[in-house]
């Protein structure tokens, strides 16, 4: 597949509808017709939306004429994980369970990118409730990476990574609860952000592990990652784990570079990673370097432990959200002899393995007798990760660390193993658990043509800081090329 | 067999719906009935994607309740309680567990008896089910609706100790709680509307020294009188099992109102694991010591106070009465009148025995008219008779109680006209004259009879026996 042909940026895209260079109508006409040609292959959207896009795009432009400013992304399609909720548009956390159900409200981030212009294109693929690492626990089929047809594009977020990175759409939100942003980004070639846990509103976001999840932005560049990160952040009154600070748009120090910066790479992170992966970091001090940054290797000890305590974690909190898909009020239903034996039926029917295992994982681990064990230790590791990571910043201002051990894999090469499949969230877990913000930046392709990413991680409420060091790698990156 | 070489040992568990304006996690409103599903939205229903907001009014109202039964109000959490129900939206109910907000109170009933309080927190209301089919039960029913208007609506959990020894003392502490519960404004207390809901934790063992035995949760049970029955038949059942030879199992059983018996519902084995974790939808609730002094300070006088100062004003009036009198919430009326020097014994009477069959109006009436009223009878001004006629009418629609007697006529007889009346009687019944002068007392209340009966009522009676007397010489 060729991505030769440069779709514009978001910021080009609303600067251009600004002016009148073109209009949101021929915007989202390109758009859909990009999804139109490339999607049948990658399938990256599990609906595509376009009487509404092209309805709200001649708002936009009646705006336009009207000289009222739409917003920040004015006129932008965007593509929407679809297990965030768009009122009267099925919402299927890509699981039959829910049978198309069609919210009766809007997530707060659909209300926020409404009011800032921007224009919803679709819903995006991806494994069913959140849980997986290639997008092929989708019960609607999986997506392919668009950089090679035949891999995964990472997941769980892997239909919106691909959305952009294909260029049907120049952002798309997702959702990262263990890497599931960072991960497909890098997978896929692109810049995939989790904000600090608490910037972004979770109200009407669907659950997986509500103490992990954050939505964030896949973009083509730092720059309109930016530009999506101020539309969606903010306090919301309807998310009581909505940090209730006032949020400066993230910009103003962005381009200021790395001179200065305390840099350190994390060393238990390099254990075990593909060689190619090994030289990107290498290449990346260097860059880094000569940008006056100092850099330094750093342990943080118990992200070790971080991927069994996640697997403990989110389980357990998933077990419990996932419990309301009962059949009683919504979505799927299949009958039985009493309302037991209906939700039997209904939850046997409806969820797919992947699901039913981190169910059962986590059903187990909160269990009388088992809790203290399992549960109650993997809270007691996450509060050692908080704390290795506050140790670590005492030291340095960011760190920095491959965002996978490995590129893209192959399609089905990992799906009938879980445990190894688990494992290529190594490096992204550990954020969640300490609630920090980390960016996976593209740094290069391997032999085989696919993507590297590299991932910036800093202190809760530095998301500035990881879009700053970010923003000097792709210019590093693009000077190379050049 | 003996019954009486057993103790009761009983523990409570009343669940109390606060009166906030909207439920504990939504905007939508907090009101009892309404046509089904119509106070719900996304949030109570628990759709996909929705996050609680907790209400600060329900934790304001829990606090009130902690302070009024002597809790230690601390820094609290919510926890996720997990069972499969189809009127708990989200399948699980959020509530208090580890950490609750109130601990370690009491709560004194009017008898003297202390009852602990372990602990009163706050948690989520579930939906109502109606069972379709002939017996309106979980069994043998062919389907099920549920009204989702009360799903999350703010409850209070108030979990006293084993403290309770017997059935009437059950009855006690339930009206004792709720008179406390109604006293702060936290909740209406209507239990014929659920809005007070009673478990009982019911064991017996041998003497009052002895380790406790194995206890039976009993459910279903919706008036102070089926709490009564309830606990009372459950210690008979424990006692024939243990008399057989038999052991209790522990399990938790239903009340039927119809039988007046407890049937199982399920046993310990059975029992489900709720698989308690912390929320992570909801940071923890931690009331700054000046919202906590607040509380304290706001706090409305409690039944037991207001019991004191009645018994403070009015030494000799029986404990039951004033019971009565503050259940009824004429305590303040009543001390109003003495204040303005009516006569305690007269107020009471009459705020017992005829304000109190409409306390709405009666809480009403002015205290001034009210207070003139006691003394006209008191001087006798009025017979009882024709006090409580005029109260009926001031209770009416209020207004002077000396208009309204005049309106009535009670006013206008003069001594010559009832000296009068009298005197006619007394010669037309010689004989019964004679007898009341040889000292039968029972005869005068034929002439008060007469007299009410030929003045139409108008008459003093006391007036009546005073002009018997003068004409004995």
């Amino acid at each position: 597949m060729k991505l030769s042909d440069k779709p514009l940026s978001a910021k080009e895209i609303a600067a251009g509808i600004k002016n009148k260079t073109f209009s949101a109508t021929e915007i989202v006409r390109n758009s859909l017709s990009r999804i139109d040609k490339l999607d049948g292959d990658i399938h990256a959207f599990l609906a595509v939306t376009g009487d509404q896009a092209l309805l709200r795009a001649k708002e936009i432009d009646e705006m336009v004429s009207k000289g009222e400013d739409p917003g920040i992304l004015a006129g932008v399609p965007i593509g929407i994980k679809d297990n965030i909720c768009t009122r009267k548009v099925a919402t299927t956390c890509g699981s039959k369970i829910l049978n198309e159900w069609k919210p009766p409200y809007d997530a707060t981030v659909i209300e926020k990118l409404r009011s800032q212009g921007a224009i919803v294109v679709g819903k995006t693929n991806m494994d069913e409730f959140a849980m997986g690492s290639s997008t092929e626990h989708s019960a609607f089929g999986p997506t392919r990476n668009p950089h090679n047809i035949n891999c995964v594009p990472g997941g769980s977020s892997g239909g919106s990574a691909a959305s952009v990175a294909s260029g049907m759409v120049p952002l798309a939100l997702g959702s990262d609860t263990g890497g599931s942003i960072r991960q497909p980004a890098a997978f896929c070639g692109v810049v995939g952000l989790k904000p600090t846990y608490g910037l972004v509103s979770r109200y009407g976001l669907v659950a997986f592990a509500s103490s992990l999840d954050q939505i964030g932005p896949f973009s083509r560049n730092v720059e309109d990652s930016v530009l999506l990160s101020n539309a969606i952040m903010g306090h919301d009154p309807l998310d009581s784990t909505s940090l209730d600070i006032e949020t400066p748009p993230i910009k103003i120090d962005i381009d200021k570079g790395v001179k200065g910066l305390r840099i350190g790479i994390i060393s238990e992170f390099l254990e075990g990673i593909s060689p190619e992966i090994s030289k990107a970091i290498e290449l990346a001090c260097k860059y880094l370097e000569e940008g006056g940054g100092q850099i330094e290797s750093c342990s943080v000890p118990s992200v070790r432990q971080s991927l069994s305590a996640y697997y403990l974690i989110a389980p357990a909190e998933a077990s419990s959200n996932l419990a309301r898909f009962d059949g009683v009020r919504f979505g799927m239903r299949v009958d039985g002899k009493n309302a037991e034996e209906m939700m039997v039926n209904t939850r046997t029917a409806g969820f797919g393995n992947e699901v039913k295992r981190r169910i059962m994982l986590g059903t187990y681990a909160l269990s009388a007798g088992y809790y203290d064990a399992y549960y109650g230790s993997a809270q007691k590791l996450r509060t050692l990760v908080i704390r290795d990571f506050k140790s670590a910043y005492q030291k340095f201002d960011v760190l920095l660390s491959p965002t996978t051990p490995t590129t893209a894999f192959e399609i089905g090469a990992k799906v009938d193993d879980p445990l190894t499949m688990y494992l290529s969230d190594v490096c992204t877990i550990p954020t969640n658990l300490a609630g920090h913000p980390a960016i996976s930046v593209p740094f290069g392709h391997d032999s085989k043509g696919l993507p590297i990413g590299l991932q910036v991680l800093a202190p809760a409420l530095k998301d500035n800081l990881t879009l700053r060091v970010a923003k000097y790698l792709e210019s590093a990156v693009e000077k190379a090329n050049v | 067999m003996s019954e009486e070489k057993y103790e009761p040992v009983i523990g409570l568990e009343v669940h109390c719906e606060l009166k906030t304006a909207t439920k504990l996690w939504c905007a939508c409103p907090n009101e009892f009935g309404g046509e089904p599903n119509t106070h719900i939205c996304p949030i109570c229903l628990g759709l996909p994607g929705t996050l609680p907001v907790l209400n600060r009014n329900a934790v304001e109202y829990a606090m009130w309740i902690g302070a009024a039964l002597n809790c230690e109000i601390k820094p609290s959490k919510f926890h996720r309680k997990n069972y499969f129900y189809p009127d708990m939206p989200k399948d699980f109910q959020i509530s208090q567990y580890d950490e609750p907000i109130n601990v370690q109170g009491y709560l004194d009933l009017p008898t003297g008896i202390r009852i602990r309080i372990e602990r009163a927190h706050i948690e989520e209301d579930t939906g109502k089910s109606s069972h379709l089919g002939k017996s309106g039960r979980i069994h043998a029913s062919y389907g099920a609706l549920v009204d989702y208007n009360r799903a999350g609506v703010p409850l209070v959990e108030i979990v006293s100790a084993p403290d309770i020894r017997s059935s009437e003392q059950a009855k006690d502490y339930v009206s004792e709680l709720r008179a406390v519960l109604v006293a702060t404004g936290a909740t209406d207390g209507r239990m014929e509307e659920g809005s007070l809901r009673v478990d009982a934790n019911v064991s017996v063992r041998k003497g009052p020294n002895a380790p406790f035995g194995t206890r039976c949760e009993i459910k279903n049970v919706n008036s102070l009188r089926s709490l009564v029955r309830a606990i009372e038949y459950e210690i008979k059942r424990q006692i024939e099992i243990l008399e057989d030879g038999g052991r209790i199992v522990q399990q938790t059983r239903h009340f039927n109102e119809d039988t007046l018996s407890t049937v199982a519902l399920r046993s310990k084995e059975e029992a489900q694991d709720y698989r308690y974790f912390p929320e992570p939808d909801l940071p923890p609730v931690s009331p700054l010591d000046t919202w906590i002094n607040k509380v304290k300070q706001e706090l409305p006088p409690l039944p037991s106070q207001r019991r004191a100062k009645v018994k403070e004003t009015f030494g000799t009036a029986e404990d039951s009465q004033i019971i009565t009198l503050v259940e009824q919430d004429l305590d303040g009326l009543f001390l109003d009148v003495v204040s303005r020097g009516a006569d305690c014994e007269i107020a009471l009477r009459r705020l017992l025995n005829e304000a109190a069959s409409q306390i709405e109006a009666a809480k009403k009436l002015d205290a001034q008219d009210f207070a003139e009223l006691i003394g006209m009878e008191k001087s006798g001004k009025l017979s009882a008779t024709q006090c409580k006629a005029v109260l009926a009418n001031m209770l009416e629609g209020g207004g002077s109680p000396m208009q309204i007697a005049a309106s009535l006529g009670f006013e206008g007889m003069n001594s010559n006209e009832l000296e009068e009346v009298i005197t006619q009687i007394i010669n037309d019944n010689p004989d019964a004259f004679e007898r009341f002068k040889a000292g039968d007392e029972k005869v005068s209340q034929f002439f008060v009879g007469q007299v009410m009966k030929a003045t139409k009522g108008k008459a003093n009676g006391k007036a009546v026996i005073e002009f018997l007397e003068a004409k004995k010489s």
